[in-house]
Protein backbone atom coordinates (compact mmCIF):
# COMPACT_ATOMS: atom_id res chain seq x y z
CA UNK A 1 0.00 0.00 0.00
CA UNK A 2 3.10 2.58 0.91
CA UNK A 3 4.75 0.76 -1.67
CA UNK A 4 1.78 2.07 -4.18
CA UNK A 5 1.81 5.63 -2.82
CA UNK A 6 5.29 6.28 -3.21
CA UNK A 7 5.07 5.15 -6.98
CA UNK A 8 2.23 6.99 -7.47
CA UNK A 9 2.73 10.30 -6.57
CA UNK A 10 5.81 11.01 -8.46
CA UNK A 11 4.47 9.30 -11.29
CA UNK A 12 1.06 10.94 -11.55
CA UNK A 13 3.29 14.18 -11.49
CA UNK A 14 5.14 13.38 -14.11
CA UNK A 15 2.30 12.39 -16.20
CA UNK A 16 0.42 15.11 -15.49
CA UNK A 17 2.84 18.05 -16.17
CA UNK A 18 5.39 16.52 -18.75
CA UNK A 19 3.69 13.17 -20.64
CA UNK A 20 0.00 15.42 -20.88
CA UNK A 21 1.70 18.77 -21.93
CA UNK A 22 3.73 16.88 -24.39
CA UNK A 23 0.59 14.77 -25.98
CA UNK A 24 -1.57 18.08 -25.97
CA UNK A 25 1.65 19.83 -28.26
CA UNK A 26 1.26 16.97 -30.64
CA UNK A 27 -2.87 17.43 -31.12
CA UNK A 28 -2.21 21.27 -31.26
CA UNK A 29 0.37 20.06 -34.18
CA UNK A 30 -2.38 18.52 -36.27
CA UNK A 31 -4.84 21.38 -35.42
CA UNK A 32 -5.82 24.31 -37.81
CA UNK A 33 -4.83 27.67 -36.67
CA UNK A 34 -8.12 29.69 -36.09
CA UNK A 35 -9.13 33.03 -35.24
CA UNK A 36 -10.51 32.20 -31.47
CA UNK A 37 -9.69 31.39 -27.84
CA UNK A 38 -7.77 29.45 -27.99
CA UNK A 39 -6.49 30.21 -31.57
CA UNK A 40 -6.40 26.40 -32.99
CA UNK A 41 -9.46 23.92 -34.07
CA UNK A 42 -10.34 21.54 -33.51
CA UNK A 43 -11.03 21.44 -29.45
CA UNK A 44 -12.04 18.09 -27.99
CA UNK A 45 -15.82 17.98 -27.11
CA UNK A 46 -16.93 15.05 -24.87
CA UNK A 47 -20.48 15.98 -24.58
CA UNK A 48 -21.00 14.28 -27.87
CA UNK A 49 -19.58 11.13 -26.73
CA UNK A 50 -17.97 8.90 -29.15
CA UNK A 51 -19.31 10.24 -32.40
CA UNK A 52 -17.56 14.15 -30.97
CA UNK A 53 -14.58 12.15 -30.71
CA UNK A 54 -14.53 10.52 -33.95
CA UNK A 55 -15.29 13.74 -35.98
CA UNK A 56 -12.54 15.17 -33.76
CA UNK A 57 -9.87 12.78 -35.27
CA UNK A 58 -11.14 13.43 -38.77
CA UNK A 59 -10.07 16.96 -38.70
CA UNK A 60 -6.66 16.33 -37.48
CA UNK A 61 -4.28 16.58 -40.27
CA UNK A 62 -0.33 17.44 -41.09
CA UNK A 63 -1.17 20.40 -42.41
CA UNK A 64 1.33 22.31 -40.85
CA UNK A 65 4.06 19.51 -41.10
CA UNK A 66 3.67 20.31 -44.75
CA UNK A 67 3.64 23.95 -44.32
CA UNK A 68 6.80 23.60 -42.49
CA UNK A 69 8.25 21.91 -45.79
CA UNK A 70 7.28 24.18 -47.87
CA UNK A 71 8.45 27.50 -46.31
CA UNK A 72 12.42 27.95 -46.48
CA UNK A 73 12.59 29.57 -43.34
CA UNK A 74 11.72 26.49 -41.38
CA UNK A 75 14.13 24.44 -43.70
CA UNK A 76 17.13 26.96 -43.13
CA UNK A 77 16.16 27.47 -39.40
CA UNK A 78 16.87 23.31 -39.03
CA UNK A 79 19.94 23.47 -41.24
CA UNK A 80 21.72 26.28 -39.85
CA UNK A 81 20.89 25.06 -36.35
CA UNK A 82 22.49 22.05 -36.65
CA UNK A 83 25.21 23.95 -38.67
CA UNK A 84 25.58 26.18 -35.71
CA UNK A 85 25.81 23.57 -33.22
CA UNK A 86 28.41 21.57 -35.15
CA UNK A 87 30.73 24.08 -35.83
CA UNK A 88 30.25 25.13 -31.92
CA UNK A 89 30.66 21.57 -30.56
CA UNK A 90 33.87 21.25 -32.73
CA UNK A 91 35.16 24.61 -31.27
CA UNK A 92 34.44 23.50 -27.54
CA UNK A 93 36.38 20.58 -28.07
CA UNK A 94 38.96 22.65 -29.37
CA UNK A 95 39.21 25.26 -26.31
CA UNK A 96 37.86 22.10 -23.83
CA UNK A 97 40.72 19.27 -24.72
CA UNK A 98 44.18 21.09 -23.89
CA UNK A 99 42.21 22.17 -20.75
CA UNK A 100 41.29 19.38 -19.23
CA UNK A 101 44.83 17.93 -20.63
CA UNK A 102 46.40 20.62 -18.27
CA UNK A 103 44.27 19.57 -15.22
CA UNK A 104 44.94 15.70 -15.66
CA UNK A 105 48.60 15.95 -15.94
CA UNK A 106 48.40 19.02 -12.96
CA UNK A 107 50.05 18.06 -9.67
CA UNK A 108 47.27 16.06 -7.60
CA UNK A 109 47.01 18.42 -4.80
CA UNK A 110 45.56 21.16 -7.28
CA UNK A 111 43.49 18.65 -9.33
CA UNK A 112 40.28 19.95 -6.66
CA UNK A 113 40.72 23.59 -6.92
CA UNK A 114 40.79 23.54 -10.84
CA UNK A 115 37.94 20.65 -10.88
CA UNK A 116 35.79 23.70 -8.47
CA UNK A 117 37.34 26.64 -11.14
CA UNK A 118 35.78 24.50 -14.12
CA UNK A 119 32.37 24.27 -11.98
CA UNK A 120 31.91 27.19 -10.19
CA UNK A 121 30.75 29.32 -13.62
CA UNK A 122 28.13 26.12 -14.38
CA UNK A 123 26.64 27.55 -10.92
CA UNK A 124 26.42 31.55 -12.29
CA UNK A 125 23.55 32.21 -14.05
CA UNK A 126 23.25 31.18 -17.32
CA UNK A 127 22.02 34.36 -18.81
CA UNK A 128 24.63 36.64 -16.96
CA UNK A 129 27.64 34.81 -18.37
CA UNK A 130 25.87 35.64 -22.05
CA UNK A 131 25.14 38.98 -21.68
CA UNK A 132 29.02 39.59 -19.96
CA UNK A 133 29.68 39.08 -23.87
CA UNK A 134 27.90 42.04 -25.14
CA UNK A 135 29.56 44.58 -23.45
CA UNK A 136 33.13 42.55 -24.50
CA UNK A 137 31.95 42.35 -28.44
CA UNK A 138 29.68 45.14 -29.48
CA UNK A 139 31.64 47.71 -31.55
CA UNK A 140 32.63 50.21 -28.95
CA UNK A 141 33.03 47.00 -26.76
CA UNK A 142 36.17 46.22 -25.12
CA UNK A 143 37.80 43.68 -27.71
CA UNK A 144 37.64 46.32 -30.17
CA UNK A 145 39.16 49.04 -28.53
CA UNK A 146 41.85 47.11 -27.39
CA UNK A 147 42.27 45.59 -30.73
CA UNK A 148 42.39 49.38 -32.21
CA UNK A 149 44.54 50.15 -29.07
CA UNK A 150 46.97 48.08 -30.10
CA UNK A 151 47.06 49.24 -34.12
CA UNK A 152 46.05 45.85 -35.39
CA UNK A 153 42.49 47.21 -37.13
CA UNK A 154 41.96 50.48 -38.14
CA UNK A 155 37.91 49.74 -38.45
CA UNK A 156 35.92 47.88 -35.61
CA UNK A 157 34.94 44.36 -36.21
CA UNK A 158 31.45 43.30 -36.51
CA UNK A 159 31.40 40.66 -34.12
CA UNK A 160 28.34 41.44 -31.83
CA UNK A 161 24.62 39.89 -33.96
CA UNK A 162 26.71 38.01 -35.98
CA UNK A 163 27.07 33.68 -35.97
CA UNK A 164 30.18 34.59 -35.00
CA UNK A 165 29.06 35.78 -31.86
CA UNK A 166 26.67 32.70 -31.20
CA UNK A 167 29.66 30.28 -31.27
CA UNK A 168 31.97 32.08 -28.67
CA UNK A 169 28.59 32.18 -26.64
CA UNK A 170 28.30 28.38 -27.01
CA UNK A 171 31.77 27.24 -26.36
CA UNK A 172 31.75 29.76 -23.24
CA UNK A 173 28.67 28.68 -21.82
CA UNK A 174 29.13 24.87 -22.67
CA UNK A 175 32.98 24.78 -22.40
CA UNK A 176 32.40 23.30 -18.60
CA UNK A 177 30.41 20.04 -20.00
CA UNK A 178 33.33 19.21 -22.64
CA UNK A 179 35.87 19.90 -19.90
CA UNK A 180 34.63 17.41 -17.57
CA UNK A 181 34.04 13.96 -19.12
CA UNK A 182 37.55 14.66 -21.17
CA UNK A 183 38.91 15.51 -18.16
CA UNK A 184 37.47 12.32 -16.10
CA UNK A 185 38.71 10.16 -19.03
CA UNK A 186 42.28 11.16 -19.13
CA UNK A 187 42.48 11.08 -15.48
CA UNK A 188 42.16 7.33 -15.18
CA UNK A 189 44.89 6.84 -17.84
CA UNK A 190 47.50 5.14 -16.73
CA UNK A 191 50.94 7.06 -17.80
CA UNK A 192 53.04 4.01 -18.05
CA UNK A 193 51.28 3.50 -21.63
CA UNK A 194 52.92 6.83 -22.72
CA UNK A 195 56.26 5.76 -21.05
CA UNK A 196 55.93 3.06 -22.93
CA UNK A 197 55.39 4.28 -26.36
CA UNK A 198 58.06 6.54 -25.93
CA UNK A 199 60.59 3.98 -24.93
CA UNK A 200 59.41 2.10 -28.45
CA UNK A 201 60.76 5.07 -30.46
CA UNK A 202 57.32 7.35 -29.95
CA UNK A 203 57.66 11.18 -30.28
CA UNK A 204 56.10 12.50 -27.93
CA UNK A 205 53.08 14.00 -30.02
CA UNK A 206 53.21 10.50 -32.07
CA UNK A 207 52.63 9.15 -28.71
CA UNK A 208 49.50 11.99 -28.04
CA UNK A 209 47.91 11.25 -31.39
CA UNK A 210 48.73 6.96 -30.83
CA UNK A 211 47.86 6.52 -27.24
CA UNK A 212 46.12 9.52 -25.13
CA UNK A 213 43.17 10.67 -28.31
CA UNK A 214 42.43 6.96 -28.38
CA UNK A 215 41.82 7.11 -24.50
CA UNK A 216 40.04 9.97 -23.72
CA UNK A 217 37.30 8.87 -27.04
CA UNK A 218 34.64 7.81 -24.59
CA UNK A 219 35.44 11.13 -22.80
CA UNK A 220 35.50 13.11 -26.48
CA UNK A 221 32.68 11.13 -27.24
CA UNK A 222 30.29 12.45 -24.56
CA UNK A 223 31.65 15.80 -24.27
CA UNK A 224 30.23 16.61 -27.64
CA UNK A 225 26.97 15.31 -27.12
CA UNK A 226 26.86 16.88 -23.62
CA UNK A 227 27.27 20.61 -26.25
CA UNK A 228 25.43 19.70 -29.24
CA UNK A 229 22.37 18.32 -27.94
CA UNK A 230 21.32 21.41 -25.57
CA UNK A 231 23.13 23.86 -28.21
CA UNK A 232 20.63 22.78 -30.84
CA UNK A 233 17.47 24.35 -29.40
CA UNK A 234 19.47 26.51 -27.61
CA UNK A 235 17.36 30.32 -27.69
CA UNK A 236 19.40 32.98 -25.10
CA UNK A 237 22.42 32.61 -27.27
CA UNK A 238 21.08 33.42 -30.64
CA UNK A 239 18.74 35.87 -29.09
CA UNK A 240 21.26 37.89 -27.47
CA UNK A 241 24.52 37.58 -29.52
CA UNK A 242 23.02 36.77 -32.86
CA UNK A 243 21.90 38.80 -35.17
CA UNK A 244 18.69 39.01 -37.64
CA UNK A 245 20.21 36.65 -39.55
CA UNK A 246 20.95 33.93 -37.23
CA UNK A 247 18.66 31.36 -38.00
CA UNK A 248 18.13 29.00 -34.82
CA UNK A 249 15.41 26.96 -34.10
CA UNK A 250 14.38 27.56 -30.61
CA UNK A 251 14.55 31.43 -31.72
CA UNK A 252 12.22 30.68 -34.27
CA UNK A 253 9.57 28.50 -32.30
CA UNK A 254 9.57 31.18 -29.64
CA UNK A 255 8.87 33.97 -32.44
CA UNK A 256 6.42 31.97 -33.72
CA UNK A 257 4.15 31.57 -30.35
CA UNK A 258 4.83 34.72 -28.68
CA UNK A 259 4.94 37.19 -31.79
CA UNK A 260 2.71 35.26 -34.42
CA UNK A 261 0.69 33.74 -31.76
CA UNK A 262 0.75 31.19 -34.41
CA UNK A 263 0.65 27.87 -31.87
CA UNK A 264 -0.17 24.96 -34.31
CA UNK A 265 2.91 26.17 -36.26
CA UNK A 266 4.96 26.86 -33.23
CA UNK A 267 4.20 23.28 -32.20
CA UNK A 268 4.99 21.66 -35.35
CA UNK A 269 8.23 23.34 -35.06
CA UNK A 270 8.79 21.75 -31.27
CA UNK A 271 7.50 18.39 -32.78
CA UNK A 272 10.23 18.26 -35.71
CA UNK A 273 12.92 19.51 -33.47
CA UNK A 274 12.13 16.82 -30.86
CA UNK A 275 12.50 14.46 -34.11
CA UNK A 276 16.01 16.24 -34.97
CA UNK A 277 17.19 15.70 -30.98
CA UNK A 278 16.08 11.77 -31.01
CA UNK A 279 19.13 10.58 -32.74
CA UNK A 280 22.06 12.12 -31.05
CA UNK A 281 20.13 11.30 -27.80
CA UNK A 282 20.03 7.82 -28.64
CA UNK A 283 23.86 8.02 -29.90
CA UNK A 284 24.67 9.29 -26.68
CA UNK A 285 22.61 6.99 -24.57
CA UNK A 286 24.05 4.07 -26.43
CA UNK A 287 27.57 4.90 -25.80
CA UNK A 288 27.10 5.39 -22.23
CA UNK A 289 25.81 2.19 -22.33
CA UNK A 290 28.83 0.25 -23.93
CA UNK A 291 30.79 2.29 -21.78
CA UNK A 292 29.35 0.70 -18.71
CA UNK A 293 29.48 -2.42 -19.77
CA UNK A 294 33.26 -2.41 -20.77
CA UNK A 295 33.38 -1.24 -17.14
CA UNK A 296 31.42 -2.99 -15.10
CA UNK B 1 53.56 11.37 -12.72
CA UNK B 2 52.35 12.99 -16.16
CA UNK B 3 54.68 16.07 -16.52
CA UNK B 4 53.08 19.34 -15.65
CA UNK B 5 54.85 21.50 -18.89
CA UNK B 6 54.65 24.68 -20.00
CA UNK B 7 52.42 23.85 -22.41
CA UNK B 8 49.81 22.49 -19.86
CA UNK B 9 50.43 25.51 -17.97
CA UNK B 10 49.71 27.77 -20.47
CA UNK B 11 46.98 26.32 -22.22
CA UNK B 12 45.58 25.99 -17.96
CA UNK B 13 45.93 29.86 -17.47
CA UNK B 14 44.58 30.82 -20.92
CA UNK B 15 41.45 28.34 -20.10
CA UNK B 16 40.80 29.64 -16.90
CA UNK B 17 41.23 32.92 -18.29
CA UNK B 18 38.48 32.53 -21.34
CA UNK B 19 36.28 31.00 -18.40
CA UNK B 20 36.83 34.21 -15.71
CA UNK B 21 37.99 36.77 -17.63
CA UNK B 22 34.16 38.43 -19.01
CA UNK B 23 32.89 37.96 -15.23
CA UNK B 24 35.99 39.96 -14.05
CA UNK B 25 35.45 42.86 -16.95
CA UNK B 26 30.98 42.59 -15.92
CA UNK B 27 31.94 43.34 -12.11
CA UNK B 28 34.51 46.00 -13.07
CA UNK B 29 32.50 47.54 -15.18
CA UNK B 30 29.29 47.65 -12.40
CA UNK B 31 31.08 50.31 -10.54
CA UNK B 32 31.88 52.84 -13.90
CA UNK B 33 30.23 56.18 -13.15
CA UNK B 34 29.35 56.51 -16.80
CA UNK B 35 26.64 55.37 -18.42
CA UNK B 36 28.13 53.93 -21.39
CA UNK B 37 29.32 51.00 -20.28
CA UNK B 38 32.16 50.69 -22.93
CA UNK B 39 33.89 54.08 -21.64
CA UNK B 40 35.55 54.08 -17.80
CA UNK B 41 34.94 57.11 -16.05
CA UNK B 42 35.54 56.28 -12.81
CA UNK B 43 34.69 54.75 -10.04
CA UNK B 44 30.99 54.77 -8.32
CA UNK B 45 28.66 52.85 -7.15
CA UNK B 46 26.07 55.19 -8.49
CA UNK B 47 24.30 51.93 -10.32
CA UNK B 48 23.70 49.98 -7.06
CA UNK B 49 22.14 52.39 -5.88
CA UNK B 50 19.41 53.17 -8.93
CA UNK B 51 19.15 49.12 -8.48
CA UNK B 52 18.07 49.03 -5.01
CA UNK B 53 15.69 51.49 -5.79
CA UNK B 54 13.93 49.98 -8.83
CA UNK B 55 10.88 48.63 -7.15
CA UNK B 56 10.35 46.95 -10.38
CA UNK B 57 13.11 44.61 -9.94
CA UNK B 58 13.03 44.23 -6.42
CA UNK B 59 9.59 43.09 -6.84
CA UNK B 60 10.78 40.18 -9.86
CA UNK B 61 13.85 39.44 -7.59
CA UNK B 62 11.32 38.56 -4.59
CA UNK B 63 8.94 36.67 -6.87
CA UNK B 64 12.19 34.10 -7.99
CA UNK B 65 13.16 33.84 -4.14
CA UNK B 66 9.74 32.62 -3.94
CA UNK B 67 9.35 30.93 -6.62
CA UNK B 68 13.00 29.19 -6.18
CA UNK B 69 12.42 28.01 -2.93
CA UNK B 70 8.99 26.52 -3.44
CA UNK B 71 9.85 24.71 -6.55
CA UNK B 72 13.37 23.27 -5.29
CA UNK B 73 11.41 22.05 -1.99
CA UNK B 74 9.32 20.11 -4.14
CA UNK B 75 11.29 19.16 -6.78
CA UNK B 76 13.72 17.49 -3.50
CA UNK B 77 10.77 15.70 -2.03
CA UNK B 78 9.27 14.62 -5.54
CA UNK B 79 12.76 13.85 -6.70
CA UNK B 80 13.78 11.72 -3.88
CA UNK B 81 10.75 9.84 -3.86
CA UNK B 82 11.08 9.04 -7.54
CA UNK B 83 15.06 7.89 -7.18
CA UNK B 84 13.88 5.84 -4.49
CA UNK B 85 11.51 4.04 -6.57
CA UNK B 86 14.15 4.01 -9.47
CA UNK B 87 16.24 2.15 -7.49
CA UNK B 88 14.63 0.23 -4.95
CA UNK B 89 11.41 -0.69 -6.06
CA UNK B 90 12.15 -3.11 -8.97
CA UNK B 91 9.44 -4.42 -10.88
CA UNK B 92 6.65 -2.51 -11.54
CA UNK B 93 3.93 -2.04 -14.36
CA UNK B 94 5.05 0.83 -15.86
CA UNK B 95 8.93 1.12 -14.73
CA UNK B 96 10.16 1.79 -18.58
CA UNK B 97 7.79 5.08 -19.01
CA UNK B 98 8.28 6.16 -15.47
CA UNK B 99 12.31 6.10 -16.06
CA UNK B 100 11.87 7.48 -19.28
CA UNK B 101 9.96 10.56 -18.21
CA UNK B 102 12.91 11.21 -15.70
CA UNK B 103 15.49 10.99 -18.35
CA UNK B 104 13.76 13.09 -21.18
CA UNK B 105 13.23 16.09 -19.27
CA UNK B 106 16.96 16.46 -19.15
CA UNK B 107 17.54 16.46 -22.85
CA UNK B 108 14.64 18.06 -23.52
CA UNK B 109 14.82 21.65 -24.95
CA UNK B 110 13.96 24.28 -22.51
CA UNK B 111 11.60 25.68 -25.61
CA UNK B 112 9.78 22.73 -25.93
CA UNK B 113 9.07 22.07 -22.32
CA UNK B 114 7.67 25.53 -22.12
CA UNK B 115 5.50 25.45 -24.53
CA UNK B 116 3.75 22.06 -23.49
CA UNK B 117 3.75 23.23 -20.06
CA UNK B 118 1.79 26.66 -21.07
CA UNK B 119 -0.73 24.44 -23.31
CA UNK B 120 -1.61 22.34 -20.72
CA UNK B 121 -1.69 25.38 -18.02
CA UNK B 122 -4.22 26.82 -20.83
CA UNK B 123 -6.07 23.88 -21.63
CA UNK B 124 -7.23 23.10 -18.24
CA UNK B 125 -7.93 26.84 -17.64
CA UNK B 126 -5.52 27.64 -14.75
CA UNK B 127 -3.97 30.97 -14.23
CA UNK B 128 -0.71 31.72 -15.28
CA UNK B 129 1.11 32.90 -12.29
CA UNK B 130 3.52 32.39 -9.55
CA UNK B 131 2.01 29.16 -9.19
CA UNK B 132 2.42 27.87 -12.61
CA UNK B 133 6.10 28.80 -12.65
CA UNK B 134 6.37 26.49 -9.44
CA UNK B 135 4.37 23.48 -11.10
CA UNK B 136 6.76 24.05 -14.21
CA UNK B 137 10.22 24.32 -12.08
CA UNK B 138 8.94 21.63 -9.93
CA UNK B 139 8.76 19.23 -12.88
CA UNK B 140 11.73 19.77 -14.68
CA UNK B 141 13.83 20.49 -11.18
CA UNK B 142 12.73 16.93 -9.54
CA UNK B 143 13.98 15.03 -12.74
CA UNK B 144 17.71 16.54 -12.27
CA UNK B 145 17.14 16.33 -8.02
CA UNK B 146 16.04 12.06 -8.52
CA UNK B 147 19.28 11.49 -10.91
CA UNK B 148 22.12 12.99 -8.42
CA UNK B 149 19.91 11.05 -5.51
CA UNK B 150 19.86 7.89 -6.84
CA UNK B 151 23.09 7.91 -8.09
CA UNK B 152 23.56 7.88 -4.34
CA UNK B 153 21.26 5.21 -3.66
CA UNK B 154 22.88 3.01 -6.23
CA UNK B 155 26.25 3.36 -4.07
CA UNK B 156 25.20 2.56 -0.53
CA UNK B 157 24.79 -0.46 0.95
CA UNK B 158 21.76 -2.29 1.24
CA UNK B 159 22.40 -4.67 4.51
CA UNK B 160 21.78 -1.45 6.89
CA UNK B 161 18.53 -1.00 5.88
CA UNK B 162 17.54 -4.46 5.81
CA UNK B 163 19.26 -4.73 9.46
CA UNK B 164 16.71 -1.79 10.37
CA UNK B 165 14.29 -3.62 9.05
CA UNK B 166 14.89 -6.93 10.91
CA UNK B 167 15.32 -4.93 14.23
CA UNK B 168 12.00 -4.14 13.90
CA UNK B 169 11.75 -0.57 12.10
CA UNK B 170 8.78 -0.06 9.64
CA UNK B 171 10.11 1.10 6.21
CA UNK B 172 9.03 4.56 6.23
CA UNK B 173 11.56 4.50 10.35
CA UNK B 174 14.03 2.83 8.33
CA UNK B 175 13.80 5.30 5.66
CA UNK B 176 14.21 8.27 8.04
CA UNK B 177 16.54 6.90 10.53
CA UNK B 178 19.10 4.94 8.18
CA UNK B 179 18.39 5.90 4.41
CA UNK B 180 17.84 9.60 4.70
CA UNK B 181 21.07 10.53 6.73
CA UNK B 182 23.41 8.74 4.22
CA UNK B 183 21.78 9.79 1.67
CA UNK B 184 21.13 13.25 2.95
CA UNK B 185 24.50 14.80 1.58
CA UNK B 186 22.83 14.20 -2.25
CA UNK B 187 19.49 15.07 -1.45
CA UNK B 188 21.24 18.55 -0.16
CA UNK B 189 23.11 19.33 -3.45
CA UNK B 190 19.55 18.10 -5.32
CA UNK B 191 18.49 21.03 -3.45
CA UNK B 192 20.82 23.18 -4.39
CA UNK B 193 21.11 21.88 -8.16
CA UNK B 194 16.44 22.79 -7.98
CA UNK B 195 17.18 26.06 -6.76
CA UNK B 196 19.97 27.16 -9.09
CA UNK B 197 17.94 25.80 -11.94
CA UNK B 198 15.31 27.70 -11.00
CA UNK B 199 16.36 30.81 -9.79
CA UNK B 200 18.74 30.67 -13.19
CA UNK B 201 15.84 30.27 -15.49
CA UNK B 202 14.33 32.01 -18.53
CA UNK B 203 12.41 30.24 -20.75
CA UNK B 204 10.45 28.08 -18.97
CA UNK B 205 9.51 30.93 -16.37
CA UNK B 206 8.81 32.97 -19.68
CA UNK B 207 6.21 30.74 -21.16
CA UNK B 208 4.24 29.88 -18.00
CA UNK B 209 4.38 33.41 -16.26
CA UNK B 210 1.86 35.42 -17.15
CA UNK B 211 1.79 39.11 -17.19
CA UNK B 212 1.07 38.83 -13.23
CA UNK B 213 4.46 37.16 -12.26
CA UNK B 214 8.06 38.34 -13.88
CA UNK B 215 10.68 36.56 -12.34
CA UNK B 216 14.25 38.25 -12.41
CA UNK B 217 15.60 36.59 -15.61
CA UNK B 218 12.42 37.47 -17.42
CA UNK B 219 13.12 41.20 -16.21
CA UNK B 220 16.92 40.77 -16.74
CA UNK B 221 16.27 39.92 -20.26
CA UNK B 222 13.57 42.35 -21.68
CA UNK B 223 16.31 44.96 -20.03
CA UNK B 224 19.18 43.21 -21.88
CA UNK B 225 18.10 43.04 -25.03
CA UNK B 226 18.04 46.62 -25.53
CA UNK B 227 21.40 46.59 -25.14
CA UNK B 228 24.27 46.57 -22.09
CA UNK B 229 23.42 48.56 -19.97
CA UNK B 230 25.22 49.18 -15.68
CA UNK B 231 22.41 48.61 -13.81
CA UNK B 232 22.14 44.61 -14.78
CA UNK B 233 25.69 44.90 -14.48
CA UNK B 234 25.59 45.54 -10.69
CA UNK B 235 23.09 43.25 -10.51
CA UNK B 236 24.67 40.89 -12.13
CA UNK B 237 27.42 41.12 -10.07
CA UNK B 238 25.13 40.93 -6.84
CA UNK B 239 23.96 37.46 -7.93
CA UNK B 240 28.12 36.32 -8.96
CA UNK B 241 29.09 37.21 -5.41
CA UNK B 242 26.00 35.06 -4.26
CA UNK B 243 26.89 32.32 -5.99
CA UNK B 244 30.73 32.28 -5.31
CA UNK B 245 30.44 32.60 -1.21
CA UNK B 246 27.54 29.59 -1.56
CA UNK B 247 29.29 27.48 -3.49
CA UNK B 248 32.55 27.78 -2.03
CA UNK B 249 31.11 27.47 1.81
CA UNK B 250 28.90 24.74 0.78
CA UNK B 251 32.45 22.89 -0.61
CA UNK B 252 34.42 24.15 2.77
CA UNK B 253 31.51 22.11 4.80
CA UNK B 254 31.18 18.91 2.50
CA UNK B 255 34.87 19.17 2.63
CA UNK B 256 35.08 19.44 6.27
CA UNK B 257 32.44 16.66 6.72
CA UNK B 258 33.93 14.15 4.69
CA UNK B 259 37.13 14.79 6.93
CA UNK B 260 35.01 13.89 10.08
CA UNK B 261 33.56 11.07 8.46
CA UNK B 262 37.10 9.42 7.74
CA UNK B 263 38.20 10.05 11.48
CA UNK B 264 35.04 8.44 12.64
CA UNK B 265 35.85 5.38 10.32
CA UNK B 266 39.48 5.73 11.28
CA UNK B 267 38.63 5.51 14.81
CA UNK B 268 36.41 2.54 14.20
CA UNK B 269 38.67 0.72 13.05
CA UNK B 270 41.34 1.38 15.46
CA UNK B 271 38.52 0.91 18.36
CA UNK B 272 38.02 -2.87 16.81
Amino acid sequence: MRRALLIAVPYLWLLALFLVPFLIVLKISLSDTALAIPPYLPTLDFSEGWAGIWGFLQQLDFENFTFLTQDELYWRAYLSSVQIALISTLLTLLVGYPIAYGMASAPEHWRATLMMLVILPFWTSFLIRVYSWMGILSNEGLLNQLLQGLGLIDQPLTILNTNTAVYIGIVYTYLPFMILPIYAALEKMDDALLEAAEDLGCSRLTAFWLVTVPLSRQGIIAGCFLVFIPALGEFVIPSLLGGSGTLMIGKVLWEEFFNNRDWPVASAVAVILLLILIIPIILFQRNEQKQREREG
Amino acid sequence: MRRFTWFNATSLTLGFAFLYLPMVILVIYSFNASKLVTVWAGFSTRWYGELLGNQAFLDAAWVTLKVAVASSSLATVLGTMAAYVLVRSGRFAGRTLFSGMIYAPLVMPEVITGLSLLLLFIGIGLDRGVLTIILAHTTFAMCYVSVVVSSRLVSFDRSLEEAALDLGCTPFTAFRLVTLPIIAPAVVSGWLLAFTLSLDDLVIASFTAGPSATTLPIKIFSAVRLGVSPEINALSTIMIAIVTVGVITASLISKRASLAQQRDAQAAARAQ
